[in-house]
């Protein structure tokens, strides 16, 4: 395992010190689908030089991230392109560890539940044997820094892969089971950009499933953990946000980047759903429709976490994945972070209906955004009509993705509590539809 | 979502699909062919409109009246021309310099990477010369160009006789609200692609030229003159521009109403317009003026000195005077009144257009390539070498099969060749939607060559047969038979060893045009198109 996984190492590194020194960098780090308004390094470098002159970095609405973050780069911008070759390999390194460490509960759990006599019989050939999962963290580990979306991401020095990597730390140390460390990283991630806040329900099921508490409104064990976990993160948001108004001497960062994100006011096309819908909006509606989009980012976790409180992790992959179509700036970074996990799900393979089609719809939509994006800006004989229509069909292929792993998920666990081979009541064969 | 979801209606759907799968594609495919003739068929098309943001031809007087002093300076400059031995730069500035105009000029200068042998040329120097005729009454914040180039030998001195002329006249009017940039060009399109970076600060291409001291704010349309005769019969407008680029249809439409107003006589392709669409006869000629089009604007080059200024949005056409010889199913008086094309009026109206020449294309456009044909091509010339190169690694990959099936895994399987033939079709189809998308005419001739054989191509046919279809098919074969097409279509057909030494100048303008002004034509289909045959090549000789 350690031979492949080195081998995976060299390529990636060669591929992005390549594509480094190439003058391709600088084509792609323009590219809209690579950088947002929140995450462009050229914004960053805009201000760590209005901080090196001793103005405001958040004057003049061009930098949207954090103080942490510009401090970070403040000290490390020489070697800006070491820290985004990193974050990558810190991201796929946990990612790793997260495919293990998962593997390692899933055969615990399998092991008391066939003791226990829980599966039905016919169902054998569901459960996941050793040997198929012994490759999945090498896989996870390459489906990230192979991803040509990741590696987009980091030739175009764009922050979205450091947000990454302090999700895939968040991640990695609830499941390792440290409550406080989980914390601390959640506040960040919020910290960051705000749409992880949504991860605290999955995170916190999590926690109440391995120390066996009840998820019961009414017993006290439930409350009380709780409200020890939120004091946790709220805390420690608290005094993120606190030191970095200490660090900064003032609390402008706070209308530049979270009111940035949530009242998008840069309508650059993206890959995103917002750009177009808020370039043709009358000003009289805009306040409801942002308050609508945005609420759609937040709304699913409720029935989700209802729907999925046995099962917390895939609760995790789902919210990223959500945050990721329905955020309002989104990048192909953020793309790849739950693409990253897909090979964790890969015994839901015989369930997935749209897989071909999916892939299909995501690659071409892919393909086609660079060459609309010349027809529409350079060649003039297209508008922004095509390229908004390709986002829409990107987008739709990546709910259809979530979607469908969401169907295969819930079709396996009916499968493993009433059996493989389904009868209806008069003996013919059923089929399960997600309705 | 019901039939991504339900799966009964799933089933019946892709049970329908699989079942029907060959005739679907045999009927989309002739559908796609006939469709495409038919844009040809006159009951189809459009007739011409203006949109409303152009202003009417009929709106605008023409005055011009200066032709014999045009065809005066063009003996001068030829004159000049003759005895600079290139391009008469002092005479020009001084010329432009006593109409009124503020002069400058801009060296350049570009190594090819290999000897052009169709304009038997390498190391490449020259210099631009261009007068700005400012604005009386306005800010000077947009500008149009005239551009003629400085060509060797006889051609093009009553395009710049006529740009001077024109100058002249221009000065005397007090109504002009833009900038007008009277510019001639050394070395056709290379010292445009120059002026062009210079002008507007960048450089995609490599070339090294000097800063261009004079500026006059953006360009919103240009127009290219070639004339090389004292008599015209008849206009050609030019519009096909690089990477297959088209100016906007105004600008034609323009075009055709002035020449209309004025009884000139215009032609596209260098064919005239007919009136009985509805005969057979009527529809070959269409059709073939439309292939005609399909196959310049296909091979991606810039069929005039304007085509460079597309890149930069500009719309841009070429005028081209042409002296045929044909007999013309149209007055004879009319056609005599027409010594010189009355270019005022339509820069007056201007706006929008910018029209392209295409005439720079493979030299086998003009009359004059006939000579290039007889030159002698040994010994082997560098361009001939980096041509049967590019076409030696192009054959190389033909043995590709031999060597990798030891490699791949799941050879002599059956799911292997499947699944590779499926990855196959998905690139060649999201590549061919995208070459579409860019370049219409190159996108439907490689569908329409490559589609049917890779569609059906399995490793059961028989070999030799299948082989040699597919290597017919393939995109090299493409490129020579357009390259007789196109012979045949202008009229000029060619026996198969001049075809042949045609096809290597086509692929040596190819690289060259890549080269020198960054077409995709030749990348793409290096790059993409052939390792996508070379899959197809690779199922057939599964074992």
């Amino acid at each position: 395992m350690a031979a492949p996984l080195t081998l995976l190492l060299i390529v990636a590194v060669t591929i992005r010190a390549v594509l480094f020194r190439s003058s391709l960098a600088e084509l792609i780090s323009e590219r809209v689908e690579v950088v947002s308004p929140l995450n462009a390094w050229k914004r960053v470098v805009e201000g760590l030089a209005l901080l090196d002159l001793g103005v405001s970095p958040y004057s003049g609405d061009v930098f949207h991230e954090t103080p942490l973050m510009i401090y970070l780069f403040h000290f490390t911008v020489d070697y800006a392109e070491i820290v985004f070759m990193v974050s990558p390999y810190f991201v796929d390194c946990l990612s790793c560890l997260l495919a293990s460490l998962d593997r390692a509960k899933i055969f615990r759990k399998q092991k008391y539940a066939l003791e226990s006599d829980r599966y039905p019989a016919d169902c054998l050939e569901l459960l996941r044997s050793p040997k198929e999962m012994f490759y999945i963290p090498l896989k996870v580990a390459m489906f990230y820094l192979l991803n040509p979306f990741t590696i987009l991401s980091c030739v175009a020095k764009s922050t979205c892969g450091l947000n990454n990597a302090i999700i895939a730390l968040f991640i990695f140390c609830t499941l390792k089971g440290s409550a406080l460390l989980s914390g601390i990283l959640l506040a960040l991630a919020t910290y960051q950009s705000i749409y992880p806040l949504t991860l605290f329900a999955p995170a916190l099921l999590f926690f109440l499933q391995r120390l066996y508490i009840p998820v019961n409104l009414r017993r006290s064990s439930f409350w009380c953990f709780t409200l020890q976990y939120a004091f946790i993160y709220v805390g420690s948001l608290v005094v993120i946000t606190g030191l970095s108004f200490f660090l900064l001497g003032s609390w402008d960062f706070i209308p530049s980047v979270y009111g940035f994100i949530f009242s998008v006011p840069d309508l650059t096309p993206n890959i995103g759903l917002f750009w177009y819908f808020f370039a043709e909006m009358f000003e009289h509606f805009r306040l409801f429709f942002i308050c609508v989009f945005q609420i759609n980012v937040f709304f699913y976790t409720i029935p989700l976490s209802i729907k999925l409180k046995e099962h917390p992790v895939f609760l995790i992959f789902m919210q990223i994945a959500i945050i990721s179509i329905f955020k309002s700036y989104p990048t192909v970074g953020d793309v790849a972070l739950y693409m990253a996990f897909l090979p964790a799900w890969s015994h839901l393979y015989r369930f997935l209906r749209n897989i071909f089609l999916v892939s299909c719809v995501l690659l071409a939509c892919s393909a086609l955004f660079p060459v609309l994006w010349h027809l529409w800006i350079y060649a003039g004989s297209a508008n922004s009509n095509f390229y908004y229509a390709i986002t829409l069909l990107f987008n739709f292929g990546q709910i259809l993705l979530v979607s469908d792993y969401f169907y295969a998920y819930l079709r396996r666990e009916h499968h493993l509590t009433h059996g493989l081979y389904l009868k209806k009541k008069d003996g013919t064969e059923a089929t399960l539809v997600l309705k | 979502m019901g039939l991504l979801s339900d799966p009964n209606r799933r089933k019946a759907l892709t049970n329908l699909l699989t079942r029907l799968n060959t005739p679907i594609c045999i009927v989309c495919y002739l559908a796609a062919i006939v469709w495409f003739m038919g844009l040809a068929f006159e009951p189809f098309t459009l007739r011409t409109y203006m949109s409303e943001n152009a202003m009417g031809s009929t709106m605008v007087e023409e005055r011009f009246s200066s032709g014999e002093r045009a065809l005066s300076l063009a003996k001068e400059f030829d004159a000049h021309k003759r005895k600079a031995g290139g391009m008469p730069v002092e005479w020009l500035v001084k010329a432009m310099q006593a109409r009124g105009l503020e002069v400058f000029t801009q060296s350049f200068s570009r190594k090819l990477p290999f000897p052009d042998e169709n304009k038997e040329r390498y190391m490449v120097g020259g210099r631009n010369v261009y007068g700005i005729l400012r604005a009386a009454r306005a800010p000077r914040t947009e500008a149009l160009v005239i551009t003629a180039p400085c060509s060797p030998g006889n051609s093009n001195n009553q395009a710049v006789g006529l740009l001077l002329a024109l100058a002249q006249y221009f000065r005397n009017q007090i109504y002009w609200a833009k900038d007008i940039i009277f510019l001639v060009n050394e070395h056709d399109l290379i010292g445009m692609q120059a002026w062009l970076e210079g002008y507007h600060h960048t450089n995609i291409t490599g070339m090294e030229y000097s800063p261009l001291q004079g500026r006059a704010g953006s360009i919103q349309a240009a127009l290219a003159l070639e004339l090389s005769g004292d008599v015209i019969t008849s206009l050609d407008l030019i519009l096909e521009g690089l990477n297959g680029q088209l100016p906007n249809l105004d600008l034609t439409n323009l075009f055709y109403a002035f020449c209309q107003k004025l009884g000139a006589l215009c032609t596209i392709q260098g064919k005239l317009q007919r009136n009985d669409w509805d005969t057979a006869e009527g529809y070959t000629h269409a059709a073939q003026t439309m292939m005609l089009m399909v196959l310049k604007q296909a091979c991606g080059r810039s069929w005039g000195d304007h085509g460079l200024f597309l890149r930069y949005h500009i719309e841009a056409a070429s005028i081209r005077g042409i002296n045929s010889f044909r007999h013309y199913k149209t007055d004879a008086t009319t056609i005599g009144r027409l010594v010189f094309p009355s270019s005022p009026g339509m820069l007056t109206v201007l706006t929008p257009v910018v029209i392209s020449h295409l005439t720079g294309v493979a030299l086998y456009l003009l009359p004059v390539h006939l000579q290039e044909m007889a030159v002698e091509h040994f010994p082997v010339s560098e361009t001939e070498a980096v041509v049967l190169t590019a076409i030696a690694i192009y054959t190389a990959g033909l043995a590709l099969p031999h060597n990798t099936q030891r490699l791949l895994s799941g050879e002599g399987t059956e799911q292997g060749w499947k699944v590779l033939k499926l990855t196959a079709l998905l690139y060649l189809a999201v590549l061919l939607g995208c070459t579409a998308l860019i370049n219409f005419s190159l996108g439907f001739i490689l569908a329409v060559t490559l589609v049917p054989i890779t569609a059906s191509i399995t490793p059961h046919m028989p070999k030799a047969l299948c082989a040699l279809a597919m290597v017919l098919l393939s995109p090299a074969f493409t490129i020579l038979y357009c390259v007789f097409i196109y012979q045949e279509l202008i009229e000029a057909p060619v026996s198969v060893g001049e075809g042949w030494m045609l096809f290597l100048s086509v692929i040596s303008q190819g690289i060259l045009d890549h080269a020198l002004y960054g077409s995709l034509v030749y990348p793409l289909l290096a790059l993409f198109i052939y390792p996508c045959w070379l899959m197809f090549w690779n199922i057939l000789f599964w074992n």
